[in-house]
């Protein structure tokens, strides 16, 4: 690579022409500068990787860690507090064999069977909104209306949470989400106020155990698998941000991308056989993803032919790794029917998304519910209309005002 | 000559999309973990084991021709 290209350090989050497309960098980095220097919004420096193969090995790598709440790592956001990636906390639970003890305890509520039990309840839940939509009459928002409540509630549905109580969740998980968006004491507010809760809640579901994951957490009989009281917290407050926020922009997103060509939308209407794979699809076609996933390079290593020394901070853009020519034919096109689909949009290797199965049934649930329920759906704004959620690492769309 | 399937069950991260995508040839235990159903599905199935070896988060399976 040549000095000249070296030398330039972009402003990351790149910025994108509009919501559903992709920065234009992306392109000229993966041909180019698959290694690029990049400037955090705290000032910091980090590395950004833009190519499907160099994203994948180094998610995948088990030497670099995720947590960035150590000596040397850069800081992702202006706040104090820090991002979501600088929780010392969650450190404990990320590293080699407490991560992989941890991991099978909760994947006993993410496996594909008791994701499928669930699918009943979702989609129940997925006409219940649409129900208060139809009543409200056109135009609806998309997002208030349904993409942010559903997956709320089926978290809230996971850990045993009162219906009452569903509305502050959402409200907890937005805050404690933010980058720029919310100030730290409105992050540090709601997450004394979620913690308080979540202990409250624990103790309940201990005195009195559910049929929910926190109350199976609780009484797992086995003694080398009993979680802390910590441990019970983390857990649930990571299932919150990590299932919900980004869910519920993942709907908007696919809703949008979907019926900004429609005849995507009419495609599956014809034929909702290609649900599973429009899925994927969308996943893998997202432009607008965020900040993408960071890792802590704690030996010296090489990508791309480049060396990474120790104490590098990199930035993995698994949006940009999507679209990636070299590896995905017609990158650059929306195919409803692409199969395989190896995209890496939940991330890859052990630290790759736990809840994928439930995201993937949310929005397969999502599509067959509002192709059943309102099949002339589209757009009521221009796509290149369509705003932008702002300051946050998980990227999305603020409203998808919709008619039918 | 069949195809058998292999897996490296220290890289399965129990992510389940094997269980999706072939549900004949993979299911999960209680952990998540893959339990392999028919190490050698009959041909029919080899589309589907392809698609579950492409979309694996922890690149734990591979299909190798049998003896």
């Amino acid at each position: 690579m040549s000095s000249e290209s070296n030398d330039q350090v972009l402003d990351y989050p790149l910025r994108a022409p509009s919501a559903l497309e992709p920065p234009a960098e992306w392109d000229q980095l993966r041909k180019g500068c698959p290694v690029a220097h990049v400037r955090l919004p705290s000032g910091d420096k980090a590395v950004l990787l833009t190519r499907y193969n160099d994203v994948r090995a180094v998610l995948s790598d088990p030497r670099f860690s995720r947590n960035l709440a150590q000596e040397g790592a850069a800081r992702i956001t202006t706040n104090e507090g820090g991002s979501v990636f600088e929780n010392p906390d969650a450190a404990s639970l990320s590293g080699g064999e407490s991560h992989q003890r941890w991991r099978r305890l909760i994947n006993r509520a993410f496996t594909v069977k008791r994701i499928q039990a669930l699918q009943t309840k979702i989609e129940a839940m997925a006409n219940q909104l649409v129900d208060e939509m139809v009543k409200k009459g056109p135009p609806a928002d998309l997002v208030s209306d349904f993409a942010f409540p559903l997956p709320v509630w089926v978290i809230a549905d996971l850990l045993g949470i009162a219906v009452d109580d569903r509305d502050k969740l959402a409200y907890w998980s937005n805050a404690m989400l933010t980058m720029t968006q919310f100030t730290q004491e409105e992050v540090n507010k709601a997450q004394m106020e979620f913690a308080h809760f979540l202990m409250g809640h624990i103790a309940a579901k201990r005195a009195q155990p559910g049929d929910d994951l926190l109350s199976e957490l609780i009484t797992a009989t086995d003694k080398d698998d009993v979680l802390t009281e910590r441990e019970l917290m983390m857990t649930a407050q990571g299932i919150l941000v990590a299932g919900h926020e980004t869910t519920s922009n993942m709907i908007g997103k696919m809703m949008s991308m979907l019926l900004s060509d429609r005849s995507r939308w009419e495609r599956l209407l014809a034929n909702p056989s290609l649900i599973r794979t429009a899925v994927e699809e969308s996943l893998r076609f997202d432009a607008n993803m965020g900040f993408g996933l960071p890792r802590f390079i704690s030996e010296d290593t090489e990508v791309a032919g480049q060396s990474l020394p120790r104490g590098t901070t990199v930035i993995c853009s698994m949006s940009s790794a999507n679209r990636d020519e070299s590896f995905f034919e017609g990158a650059s096109e929306m195919k409803l029917d692409r199969s395989p689909n190896a995209h890496i949009t939940f991330g890859a290797g052990a630290h790759s998304c736990l809840g994928q199965a439930l995201a993937r049934t949310e929005l397969q649930t999502t599509l067959q519910v509002l192709v059943k329920r309102l099949p002339t759906l589209d757009l009521a704004v221009k796509p290149e209309e369509l705003p932008r959620r702002e300051g946050l690492l998980v990227g999305g769309i603020e409203k998808v005002l919709v008619r039918w | 000559m069949g195809m058998r399937v292999l897996v490296e069950y220290e890289k399965c991260c129990g992510a389940g999309q094997c269980v999706m995508v072939a549900p004949k040839v993979f299911d999960q235990r209680d952990d998540g973990i893959v339990v392999l159903l028919d190490e050698t599905p009959p041909p029919e199935q080899y589309k589907a084991v392809q698609e579950a070896i492409t979309v694996c988060p922890g690149a734990a399976l591979r299909l190798e021709e049998s003896a």
